[in-house]
């Protein structure tokens, strides 16, 4: 028995949606087991997700923060290295842009001053991931590891830095003073505003722009530029690279760094874009949805932005089921969210034999019907 | 009985997709002989076995196995009719014992001690009766690639195997280890086991086959007993035309300026094993020099050394005005930048990236170059374009820039890097086993390159475990012993007897001292 391999846009597009469906068939499934109507609980999710501005705004919301994760997930990835550290290095970063907007957004104008918070994000996050890949490059210690450990290292030092330092005396929350005016990013309402278009009140902000320059850069990083170039070849093979002329180690810290970078720029979003000031929780397992978002989106930064969307419209749609259906609880919209994990990243290729054969089996008919000539196609 | 046909295979006809990959072959092959299937990469002879040993289905065309009408539909059944089946890349796990791997999957008892004690006792007597000799307590993992093989075969004997089918075996075998597989294969025959080998090397074939049967683009092409065939023959039936595969008599020219020197070259690898030892090289414009040696004495390390990828620690190296010494050697990129190009022995690991597409793999090395990166940028249309031209000089073959690197066959990879690196117009050109899995055809085709190459002013250094290409391309032969320079001779005083001295080492590097100053 031989198993084909899929062309590449099956691979890229349509094992996607296969897994997709199947996940929520699964799903579909669980509900109608505890008594629930899946077609209902389906259709609230995707108004709730996708059928008012309000909703929608929601979802891009969040899905604004999962492509920052996403793409570092993926950027570590392409340079052959797994980086679940995504959380602790989006805390990093949003604690830089915190911390700068603190300390400077009182005497900066807000054309100087979010760019400031953007750069030093990102320093941070990018910090963060490089001592990291610093450890894998030249000390052996393993990168799954250090990151994970990493993650728990940038919440507690944030938690102290707040409880400690950063907290209003006499406040009882645990945050930090406001920042000034100038350090925080439009909304996207004050944004449609500006162009005479009436847009509800929500989190969504002017990070999302940011979010799909972010995809369109990373692509042109890894597909166009030498660095990428490198990056690719010594993810793929570190003796090719080595061969090439490319010091493997520095090119594991590179990577490292431009993933944390990515990361660090979800501060851009939570901390400048909704906050206004420093807080626990801001980040609150995003780094882990970007493991998910960048399986699902097979490392691609616009399968990245489209998983983004769907796991953004998951997050939405999920809370306004368990605010709209009886007795379907955010526990329900969890195990949903896990299924589709489990389909379309653990279990991504599980159904690939069986999407080949029938794809081969189309194409065949195809060939073979019009034209005795056999079409040499690879 | 003695005369009954062990396989015959009628009418078999295979197609994948557009590739017809058998059509309409039939195969028969007598009880206790060595039938050899030659044929190029791609011929069918692969997809013939795996119909034979039931990794495939034929679409049409019957089998039969001593002499019984017989369907295949899997491997057990396989087994089970007495075939076995040793692979080119070996189906053993690393980490389990020699005789844990031959039980594996047939234990004949539930309990584990008496299961081994059984296999031991069954494998001590197959031992014995063939001249298989492998530790059985030692894990796979430790075992040498001679060793592995044979337990390999221990396996598929151990199974009831009455028809072998060996697929490439000497691809990875030392000289030595190729003469012992040789004895026990002449000795399993007469014990009467059939065996089936696919190779392409026709000496190989003259040597131990019994028939021979030669197949072309998925057709049986050539069946004949092995004392009427030739190997000039055997190489033009499978290639289509006649094909040169010896040395070239070339009109001798004197080499040029040295543009190469090493000098006092020590590398101890991370065990701390003397790998190189005081080893001291020339190379000459104009020249191919041949290092032959038995595998394993420090050639792949002479290589990186040169190319600069592994520093020794001690030693020296000049090329032309540039001088490198132990603590700041020579790197890959400042290699290329004076002139040495390399073709990496590991084609899999080093010289290519598998799944970059051949445009992106094409550049791979020189991706810095301005032709190719302007101010960081990769210029897309300008590699893939260099990348058709490559593909185009070198007849590497599906002309396809996108493809990935690994949907490509290994002579075409091979031309592919060799047109990548030749290519460059180097001054140096370090090869490593220029036609390791390579076709009869292409071979003729890159030895007619590198003695382009040579003949373009260039210093050529050949590494290959293949004495006959040694001796066919090299104007000069250094053999190594242990990481050492064992000898030295001009090409007029090769031959297999006398580098195969100098191989063997010992006390012979004298002979090789005395020779060296003999007149060319």
């Amino acid at each position: 028995m031989t198993i084909q391999p899929l062309p590449r846009w099956a691979d890229l597009v349509l094992l996607p949606v296969v897994n997709l469906a199947v996940a929520l068939l699964a799903a579909g499934v669980m509900v109608w087991l505890v008594g629930q109507n899946p077609l209902e609980v389906i259709t609230v999710l995707v108004h709730g997700a996708f059928g008012t501005p309000r909703g929608l705004s929601y979802t891009l919301y969040y899905a604004t923060t999962f492509v920052f994760t996403g793409l570092a997930v993926a950027v570590a990835f392409h340079g052959g290295l797994f980086n679940i550290g995504g959380e602790g290095q989006a805390i990093m970063g949003g604690l830089g842009t915190g911390l700068v907007a603190l300390w400077l957004s009182a005497s900066l104008p807000a054309w100087l001053m979010l760019p400031l918070m953007l750069l030093v994000g990102a320093l941070f996050g990018m910090v963060w991931a490089a001592i990291p890949g610093y450890l894998q490059a030249y000390r052996g210690s393993h990168v799954v590891i250090t990151t994970i450990m990493f993650n728990f290292l940038a919440s507690s030092l944030l938690v102290y830095l707040l409880v400690n330092h950063l907290k209003v005396p006499g406040n009882m929350s645990v945050e930090s003073a406001p920042f000034a005016k100038s350090a925080n990013l439009p909304g996207m309402h004050t944004f449609m505003g500006w162009l005479g278009i009436e847009w509800p009140k929500s989190p969504l902000n002017t990070s999302v722009f940011l979010a799909v320059m972010a995809a369109v850069a990373v692509y042109y990083l890894l597909w166009h530029t030498r660095f990428g170039y490198e990056l690719r070849a010594t993810g793929s093979s570190a003796r090719a690279a080595a061969y090439a002329g490319i010091h493997p180690n520095r090119q594991v810290i590179m990577a490292m760094g431009v993933s944390g970078a990515l990361a660090g720029m979800v501060g851009m979003n939570e901390i400048a874009g909704v906050n206004g000031r420093l807080m626990l929780e801001y980040v609150s397992g995003a780094g882990f949805t970007g493991i998910a978002v960048s399986l699902m989106g097979r490392s691609h930064p616009f399968g990245i932005v489209l998983a983004s969307v769907l796991f953004g419209a998951l997050f939405q749609g999920g809370a306004e089921v368990s605010f709209e259906v009886r007795g379907f609880s955010r526990d329900m919209v969890v195990m949903l969210q896990g299924f589709i994990v489990l389909f379309s990243g653990a279990m991504a290729y599980v159904m690939a034999p069986a999407v080949a054969r029938i794809v081969n089996m189309m194409r065949r008919s195809a060939a073979t019907a019009p034209s005795d000539k056999g079409a040499a196609h690879g | 009985m003695s005369d009954a046909l062990a396989v015959e295979m009628i009418g078999i006809s295979k197609r994948f997709g557009p590739v017809q990959a058998n059509a309409d072959v039939s195969l028969t092959v007598a009880r206790g002989t060595v039938h050899g299937i030659v044929g190029e990469n791609g011929a069918g002879k692969s997809t013939l076995m795996s119909v034979l040993y039931g990794f495939y289905t034929s679409d049409s065309g019957s089998i039969k196995v001593f002499g019984e009408d017989a369907t295949i539909r899997n491997a057990h059944e396989a087994i089970a009719l007495g075939i076995g089946m040793v692979h080119q890349h070996f189906m053993l796990v690393e980490t389990l014992s020699a005789l844990e791997n031959v039980m594996l999957g047939a234990e004949p008892h539930v309990l584990l001690h008496k299961a081994e004690a059984q296999v031991r006792s069954r494998l001590t007597e197959l031992m014995e009766s063939t001249g298989l000799k492998v530790s059985l307590d030692a894990l796979v993992g430790d075992l040498s690639v001679g060793d592995r093989q044979r337990l390999e075969i221990l396996k598929a004997l151990y199974r009831g195997a009455k028809i072998l089918i060996l697929d490439e075996p000497t691809a990875v075998l030392t000289p030595q280890e190729t003469e012992q597989l040789f004895g026990v294969l002449t000795l399993l025959r007469e014990q009467g086991t059939t065996i089936l080998l696919i190779t392409h090397k026709l000496k190989e074939v003259m040597r131990l086959c019994d028939h021979v049967t030669v197949m072309r683009g998925g057709r049986v092409v050539e069946e004949v007993a092995i004392a009427s065939a030739t190997i000039e023959g055997l190489a033009e039936a499978m290639v289509g035309r006649k094909v040169h595969m010896g040395r070239v008599d070339d009109s001798e020219q004197p080499a040029g300026a040295v543009l190469l020197q090493a000098h006092g070259i020590h590398v101890r690898d991370v065990m701390g094993v003397v790998r190189l030892h005081d080893l001291a090289l020339e190379l000459k414009a104009g020249e191919i020099v041949g290092v032959a040696g038995v595998s394993g004495n420090g050639q792949s390390e002479l290589l990186e050394v040169l190319s600069g990828l592994l520093a020794p620690g001690q030693g020296h190296l000049i090329v032309g005005e540039s001088r490198f010494d132990a603590g700041s050697w020579i790197d890959p990129r400042t290699a290329r930048k004076i002139g040495i190009a390399h073709v990496p022995e590991d084609r899999h690991e080093r010289a290519m990236v598998m799944n970059f597409a051949a445009w992106e793999s094409a550049v791979l090395g020189y991706q810095s170059l301005p032709k190719y990166c302007r101010a960081g940028w990769m210029q897309h249309a300008q590699m893939q374009e260099a990348t058709t031209n490559m593909m185009e000089r070198f007849d590497v073959r599906p002309r396809d820039a996108q493809l990935l690197c690994a949907s490509f066959s290994g002579g075409n990879q091979q031309k592919l890097v060799l047109a990548r690196e030749l290519g460059q117009a180097p001054r140096v050109l370090l090869v490593g086993q220029p036609t390791r899995g390579v076709d009869i055809g292409a071979i003729e085709f890159i030895y007619g390159q590198l003695r382009a190459m040579r003949d373009a002013g260039c210093a050529v250094l050949v590494v290959s475990s293949e004495l006959d290409e040694i001796l066919a391309l090299s104007d000069r032969v250094i053999v190594m012993n242990q990481g050492h320079v064992a000898g030295e001779l001009p090409i007029a005083e090769c031959n297999e007897k006398t580098l195969g001295m100098l191989m063997i080492g010992g006390g012979r590097g004298k002979a090789a001292i005395v020779s060296k100053g003999a007149p060319a």
